[in-house]
């Protein structure tokens, strides 16, 4: 039962058809786009995250968000704005606690992680009934995405977009160093919630296509494949939108003809670009 | 005389609620080179950091008479993540930085500024190079370009002389000296027992701080001194001596 929510295409279309006929389809149209969408915001702030090394943290908050999600089921609101809020309060807290050093960093994000995480089975075992959509949440299912989901991932893009074009520099040079930012009188506090919150959103926009198990890779393998060629932050960011978009289409009509869940299918495409990229590094380069 | 640009005084300043600094006081006047010395752990970072205004003092005051962008800073090495994706240009450039700016592409001016402040300290070739494939020099000096691009009428140096091989270390403080004829300079060394010729006084900071006029002990009255110590060296050996003094 769980199988037709995780995404596999062929459990919907009993006869297989070719390639270009199943742009033809609403649902695939939409699952394009999704990638599409999903690809820019986890290029930009996938780079944020790696090069700050915030995958920890990220971690922590995807986790968190299941708590919003269990909540959502109980409480009977959409648990993707369940997720939304947990995020975005996980983020804020671990920030806060992380600056005041009330807390080691790590070991906050591993309460957080995991106190989402119990909140979430608490909720969803108290909820009566059935709960339909649970392993899309854990695992992704990018062909059940609905418009809603869409519009919403579009507003994200813009605005993520937006404020990294605005405001590259100064997201640059906090990431890179903030004591120094500080002294150049740069608003560093507001940068770092700014981009924690991005980061949250992101991540829960993120849930619908590749699941909370999941998610840290779109945000992770196409910026390091492209770290492999270049080091400058902008590339990474441009590189890492084009190879998301790329692997996670790839791997969508993989998980078609294979008769596999997208979401998983997409990871594994992420991770058999970043080998090719190793070994034509390794062939081209010498290391 | 005129107003010193810096006036600290009776500084307390605490580090993880551990005092680290116990009443300090020091001026910094216009065209000093202090050097700041002491063991590790002794409050040297602190200080400084408090003089930034990175550190809250717990006692005592901090009384500026230049603006915080007139400030240059170079910070020690281990602050900085040298894996993180940004090539020298974009570091450099980063000191011109003020405030929250909107700002798209690239201003003529701001190029210029970083192309000249590239050639001073000889980076032009390595210019779009990522800061991960530089040598402990080179950063160095990155990080040195991007303290005095904004042309600071103070420049505050957390160890520029760690990681960095001779040669860099005498064209460094060679640079400085030049520098040192506008701008104000405080330099955290971490050497103790050698310093350049150019650091015309010095600091010294184990919890509390003795200054060391440049005028202090002349070689005339170090032979009325009787040196605790004896160093032999062959041929005209530069060398100071400071004052004794005890650190509470």
């Amino acid at each position: 039962m769980a199988r037709c929510h995780t995404g596999s295409l062929k459990n919907i279309f009993t006869s297989r058809m070719d390639l270009l006929h199943l742009f033809k389809y609403d649902f695939f149209q939409h699952a394009v786009l999704a990638a599409l969408l999903m690809s820019i915001t986890c290029g930009i702030i996938g780079t944020y995250i790696v090069s700050r090394r915030m995958v920890f943290i990220s971690g922590g908050i995807t986790h968190a968000s299941f708590g919003g999600v269990g909540l959502g089921y109980y409480l009977g609101f959409p648990p993707l704005a369940g997720a939304a809020i947990v995020a975005v309060l996980a983020a804020l807290t671990t920030e806060n606690l992380t600056r005041r050093k009330v807390l080691r960093n790590d070991s906050i994000i591993a309460i957080l992680w995991s106190l989402g995480m119990a909140i979430g089975i608490i909720f969803i075992y108290l909820s009566p009934g059935y709960a339909p959509n649970l392993m899309s949440y854990l695992f992704g299912s990018i062909i059940t995405v609905t418009s809603t989901d869409l519009w919403l991932m579009l507003a994200l893009s813009i605005t993520v977009t937006a404020i990294f074009t605005l405001l590259y520099r100064p997201i640059l040079y906090v990431a890179f160093d903030e004591q120094f930012s500080r002294i150049r009188g740069i608003p560093v506090m507001f940068i770092n919630y700014l981009l924690i919150v991005l980061v949250a959103l992101t991540i829960v926009l993120s849930i619908r296509i590749a699941g909370i198990i999941l998610v840290l890779s779109v945000l992770t393998i196409p910026q390091n494949i492209t770290n492999l060629f270049t080091k400058r932050f902008s590339h990474i960011m441009i590189g890492s939108v084009v190879l998301g978009f790329i692997g996670s289409l790839l791997g969508l009509i993989l998980s078609y003809y294979m008769d596999i869940p997208s979401g998983a299918c997409i990871i594994f495409t992420l991770v058999i670009l970043y080998m090719m990229a190793r070994l034509i590094k390794v062939v081209n380069f010498g290391r | 005389m005129k107003a010193p640009l810096i006036e600290i005084k009776n500084l307390d300043v605490a580090y993880q609620k551990k005092l680290v600094l116990s009443n300090v006081s020091l001026s910094v006047f216009e065209h000093d080179f202090i050097g700041i010395i002491g063991p590790n752990g002794g409050g040297k970072t602190s200080l400084i950091k408090a003089i930034l205004g990175l550190l809250k003092p717990v006692g005592g005051s901090i009384k500026h008479s230049l603006q915080k962008s007139e400030i240059g800073y170079l910070p020690q090495g281990n602050q900085v993540d040298e894996s993180f994706p940004i090539t020298v240009k974009e570091v450099i450039a980063s000191g011109l930085e003020h405030g929250l700016k909107i700002k798209l592409g690239t201003a003529k001016s701001r190029q210029h500024k970083v192309h000249n402040v590239l050639e001073k300290v000889g980076l032009e070739a390595l210019a779009s190079r990522p800061i991960g494939e530089l040598s402990g020099g080179e950063f160095q000096r990155t990080l040195l370009a991007r303290a005095i691009i904004s042309s600071p009428s103070l420049l505050v140096l957390d160890e520029p002389d760690t990681h960095v091989d001779n040669q860099f270390e005498t064209e460094l403080y060679a640079l400085l000296k030049e520098l040192n004829e506008s701008i104000t300079i405080l330099l955290v060394s971490h050497d103790i027992g050698i310093i350049s010729p150019y650091i015309k006084s010095i600091a010294c900071v184990n919890r509390d701080l003795y200054y060391h006029a440049s005028n202090e002990i002349s070689e005339d009255q170090l032979k009325v001194y009787n040196c605790p110590i004896e160093i032999i060296a062959h041929g005209p050996v530069p060398h100071r001596v400071i004052k004794e003094h005890i650190h509470k």
